[in-house]
């Protein structure tokens, strides 16, 4: 069976497993959605938002539903034993990873689709004047955050208290690809967009993403085998 | 499946493509934006009277290489503790299994 | 009781360098623009170096355990990552202080200081996991060790790529001969005393792990 059968054979069995209850989907958007809203309340003065505000709290949405999702994702497998039955298979290890991370991402562009106008609308944030490259920062930063997410929530399945250590694991390692999501879309929401700037964090995160899919790629099959 | 072929394995391909992207940022515009070397060095002072004016920092330096010798010695220190917990229980456990297996 | 002989020499050649660093560095010229307050350098700069190399140290044996499935590097790793957590202590309660007085703030949001922090995160996380993950947790903090070490790079480059206040790293291969002097002697006396503390607590892991041998032995 060839690498992009069987990623597309998991994501096709992620898919069809979700589309049936759909609980995942619509606990991440309800969380994701009250995430904005309680920014919204915290952080909005007489009817003025803060300056600089609205992409913090896009990526920080991001990064917290992403975080409900991936643990979701998992505990759906851990509950019926399937991960199990997966890594039995007779399938690479590193496809079984992309398969599992493509369908996080897919859920997560989901949301994004949601929660990106949203902040627009509620901050006052004209997201959309340079859709390419918000588009770009938006689906780099996301791959970055989610090859780290898959590969840790994965391997945690085991582990004891593993609904606390994902967080704690996952966050101090993902930060730079937080800051630099929240600093290139702060740069193209200025008053004078610095799309040189925003650039040139597009291709940090490009780099990390890389440098975190590759190294994930490798550690998946060695963490993943008892 | 064949392992060794680049394009079939996707680590192998990953790699590669991580080799090319850090050779083209080591190369690339990270290094064009480094700053000017030279002009950021310290520069050492004879004159006296500044280094009195400046007191209010002493305070500063002492704490901070107080908390730098307590954690080195603090630690060193739980480690001792820890090494000789350890090598008792070791001595101990050897001792009463000892007499069992000559039996 | 043979490698605890060992450990004497170099414990008081360190000792001896540890003591006489501060009159060597009370013997450094005063920095012009900073004054007193730039001799938390000193020992500042030196932590930081240990640091990064107990990084690179679990990272690496990290990787070694995880591709070689060889259980001494795991002890090693964990050693490591401990004494990355202390020496990340240091540095960053002396950086503060230092900052106190020539920035004016104990804390500033810079690429330099931000990683080092998370830097700090990373294994402190590393720790957690291996005390409260459960059985099978040293495999996964292998994992997040390598993700770990990768930081590293990024934080040595940070401030060389974008503009902050924390001095840049050439600072050090620029230094006057007066401050290379007592920089190059903490240096080597930080470096030794790592190397010293990450074998002691090596030799205690390895202990433990003997223990725990004969514990499962008599079990049987």
């Amino acid at each position: 069976m060839s690498f992009l059968r069987t990623v597309w054979l998991i994501v096709r069995k992620d898919f069809l497993i979700e589309a049936r209850s759909r609980e995942v989907l619509y606990t991440t958007l309800f969380f994701a959605v009250s995430c904005v809203l309680v920014f919204a309340f915290g952080f909005v003065r007489e009817g003025r938002p803060l300056e600089d505000a609205a992409s913090g709290i896009l990526w920080i949405a991001i990064a917290f539903s992403g975080t409900l999702a991936l643990g979701r994702a998992f505990e759906r497998e851990r509950q019926s034993e399937t991960l199990r039955a997966l890594l039995i298979a007779p399938i690479d290890r590193p496809a079984l990873y992309v398969g599992k991370l493509v369908g996080v991402l897919l859920l997560l562009f989901v949301v994004e689709l949601i929660i990106v106008p949203l902040v627009a609308l509620m901050f006052q944030a004209p997201l959309f004047d340079h859709a390419l490259l918000m588009m770009g920062l938006l689906v780099a930063g996301t791959i970055g955050f989610a090859a780290v997410g898959t590969l840790f929530a994965a391997m945690l399945v085991r582990a004891r208290s593993r609904d606390v250590l994902l967080p704690v694991l996952l966050y101090p390692i993902t930060i730079p690809v937080i800051i630099a999501g929240v600093r290139g879309t702060a740069a193209l929401l200025e008053g004078d967009p610095n799309i040189a700037v925003a650039r040139m964090w597009l291709s940090m995160l490009f780099f990390f993403d890389v440098v975190f899919v590759t190294l994930a790629l490798w550690t998946f099959e060695p963490v993943m085998t008892e | 499946m064949k392992r060794n072929h680049i394009l079939r394995d996707p680590r192998a391909l990953m790699t590669a493509i991580a080799m090319i992207v850090m050779l083209v940022i080591s190369v690339g515009p990270a290094s064009a934006q480094q700053p000017q070397p030279d002009q950021d060095g310290y520069v050492a002072v004879t004159d006296l009277d500044l280094a009195q004016e400046q007191l209010p920092a002493a305070p500063l330096v002492m704490a901070a290489y107080a908390i730098a010798w307590l954690a080195v010695f603090g630690y060193l220190w739980s480690i001792w503790q820890r090494l000789t917990r350890v090598e008792r229980e070791l001595a101990e456990v050897s001792r009463r299994i000892q007499p069992e297996t000559r039996r | 009781m043979d490698t605890r002989k060992l450990f004497i020499l170099p414990l008081v050649a360190i000792a001896a360098m540890f003591a006489y660093a501060p009159y060597a560095i009370h013997a450094a010229p005063y920095e012009s623009t900073m004054g007193l307050v730039q001799k938390i350098f000193y020992f500042h700069v030196p932590a930081a170096m240990a640091m990064f190399l107990s990084a690179f140290v679990c990272g690496i044996a990290s990787a070694v355990f995880l591709f070689g499935r060889k259980e001494k590097a795991d002890r090693l790793a964990l050693s490591a990552a401990e004494l990355t957590v202390l020496f990340g202590l240091i540095v960053l309660i002396s950086g503060p202080l230092w900052a106190r007085k020539a920035w004016g703030v104990w804390w500033q949001w810079d690429a330099r200081l931000t990683s080092t922090l998370i830097l700090w995160l990373v294994f402190q996380a590393y720790l957690l996991l291996r005390r409260y993950g459960g059985p099978g947790s040293d495999r996964l903090a292998a994992g997040v060790a390598i993700f770990g070490a990768a930081n590293v790079p990024f934080v040595y480059w940070s401030v060389n790529v974008w503009r902050t206040l924390h001095p840049p790293t050439n600072v050090v291969r620029t230094l006057e001969p007066e401050m290379m002097w007592p920089f190059m002697w903490s240096a080597i006396a930080y470096l030794g005393l790592y190397g010293l503390m990450l074998a002691a607590r090596y030799r205690l892991e390895n202990r433990r792990a003997e223990l725990e041998e004969i514990y499962l032995a008599a079990e049987d």
